[in-house]
């Protein structure tokens, strides 16, 4: 076994510098890693490039980096529900690149499998294709899209072990596997850490080998955006 | 006219038995509450989760268990969680049968905006463009006109495109107009809606082709 385990946030982030370009999992606020995104706005790191699906809100997630004027420029595919995010966007103090969601996924798994670049139909014929390398293939136009190039990859995951293996939880999984060895270091937080052995192979959702740090998360907030019910009858 | 539940209503006519479906947000969503009971079809949200289900029950909520409105949901039995790759891979490799989203414009030529408007609104396309990209079945669930009373079925979109000559069908509180080579096709009508009313409010070319039946809802 090739232990993976750092003793903490601190540790685990060792080498993050201004102007680095990192990856950070997670759909809305949901299967964020809420440890490493506390330490980088305590190391206090600035004009980083940060691709990641959303930007939090306005006190949470990536918010936190945004507040802090810590972010040079945003690749994502949807960023409401931020006001502070649209201020800085809109006075240009932050540059923003928007792309499709599932180019997004794509584009790290790309950077993860050693992939240079593939070819999508999403954004044919609009501004995202604009510049672009185009082709047909079965006669429809599809466009060039590249593998992301990212110096940290920040993940989490629900259950962790020794190795680095990796299993999630329900739609907490989201970007989380395909960053995954996308980036120079990936660096994996989970609820629970455990020895290895403790996991079932059959059940891994990622392989240690993609993950080069992993830690337990002191704890998780685990905010929920939009809290839906509905009444017992 | 209908309201939001009423366009969700008739749009449910359109999902059938075995059929994989796409719902995005807003009126999309209601779609859900409206397949009848019985039908085999399973929700995906391009978040990753396929056989959606209800809210959940007050204190049953679970932050790592979310639609793509960011909303807390449950799961029904045969249902299963996967990453955004994968989920994306389902939309592009065409295994989603039926696709339902709003929309700010639709041109009758099949183009969609609903991601931008210049110098206003800047939240980002999310996973609409991969979906009208390569979804087969894609209806639009929409007003027919803006606040101000202007046609948002056009003859060419004026805002930034989220994708080209994609759209099938759309569903508005006045109407079901196919997208044709030639234009948007009346369908049905409203309840109570006049065919006179839907010519005003339709600036695309609207084709109307013998008698046109009212909506059964």
């Amino acid at each position: 076994m090739i232990n993976r385990t750092v003793k903490g946030v601190e540790e685990a982030l060792e080498g993050v510098k201004s102007d680095m370009t990192l990856m950070v999992g997670g759909f809305g606020l949901s299967g964020i890693p809420e440890n490493s995104i506390a330490q980088l706005v305590k190391s206090g790191v600035k004009n980083l490039t940060c691709i990641s699906n959303n930007a939090g809100v306005d006190d949470f997630g990536l918010g936190l980096l945004l507040q802090g004027k810590q972010i040079k420029k945003m690749i994502s595919s949807y960023v409401g529900e931020n006001d502070e995010f649209e201020r800085q966007m809109l006075s240009g103090e932050l540059e923003v690149d928007l792309i499709p969601q599932g180019t997004l996924a794509e584009r790290c798994r790309a950077a993860q499998s050693g992939i240079p670049a593939f070819f999508t139909p999403a954004g044919y014929g609009t501004e995202v294709a604009e510049g672009k390398e185009m082709r047909n293939f079965k006669g429809k136009p599809h466009i060039l899209e590249h593998a992301f190039n990212a110096d940290f990859a920040f993940v989490k995951a629900w259950k962790g072990d020794e190795a680095g293996n990796l299993i999630f939880k329900g739609t907490a999984r989201n970007f989380n596997p395909v960053m995954c060895g996308a980036a120079t270091i990936t660096v994996a937080e989970v609820e629970e850490l455990v020895p290895a052995g403790e996991l079932d192979p059959n059940e891994i959702h990622i392989p240690g080998i993609f993950v080069k740090r992993i830690f337990q998360g002191e704890k998780y907030e685990k905010r929920i955006e939009q809290r839906t019910v509905r009444k017992r009858e | 006219m209908l309201d939001k539940i009423g366009i969700a209503k008739r749009i449910a006519q359109e999902v059938k038995n075995g059929y994989y479906v796409n719902l995005g947000i807003g009126i999309p969503t209601l779609v859900a509450n409206y397949v009848p009971d019985g039908m085999e079809v399973e929700f995906q949200s391009e978040n990753g989760v396929l056989g959606m289900g209800a809210f959940p029950f007050e204190g049953e909520e679970d932050a790592d268990v979310i639609n793509a409105g960011k909303q807390t949901i449950t799961t029904l039995p045969g249902a299963s969680f996967f990453d955004s790759a994968t989920s994306f891979g389902m939309i592009r490799g065409q295994h989603v049968d039926l696709t339902i989203l709003g929309a700010m414009e639709v041109a009758e030529n099949g183009d969609i905006a609903n991601w931008k408007i210049p110098g206003k609104m800047v939240k980002g396309m999310g996973g609409a463009m991969d979906l009208v990209a390569s979804a087969e079945n894609i209806i639009v669930a929409m007003m027919h006109t803006n606040r101000a009373g202007a046609s948002k079925l056009l003859r060419k979109c004026s805002l930034p495109l989220t994708g080209v000559n994609c759209i099938n069908k759309v569903v508005t509180n006045l109407a079901v107009l196919e997208v044709t080579d030639t234009g948007f096709k009346l369908l049905e009508r409203a309840p109570g809606v006049s065919i006179e009313e839907i010519k005003n409010a339709t600036e695309g070319n609207l084709i109307i082709d013998g008698e046109i039946p009212e909506m059964n809802i």
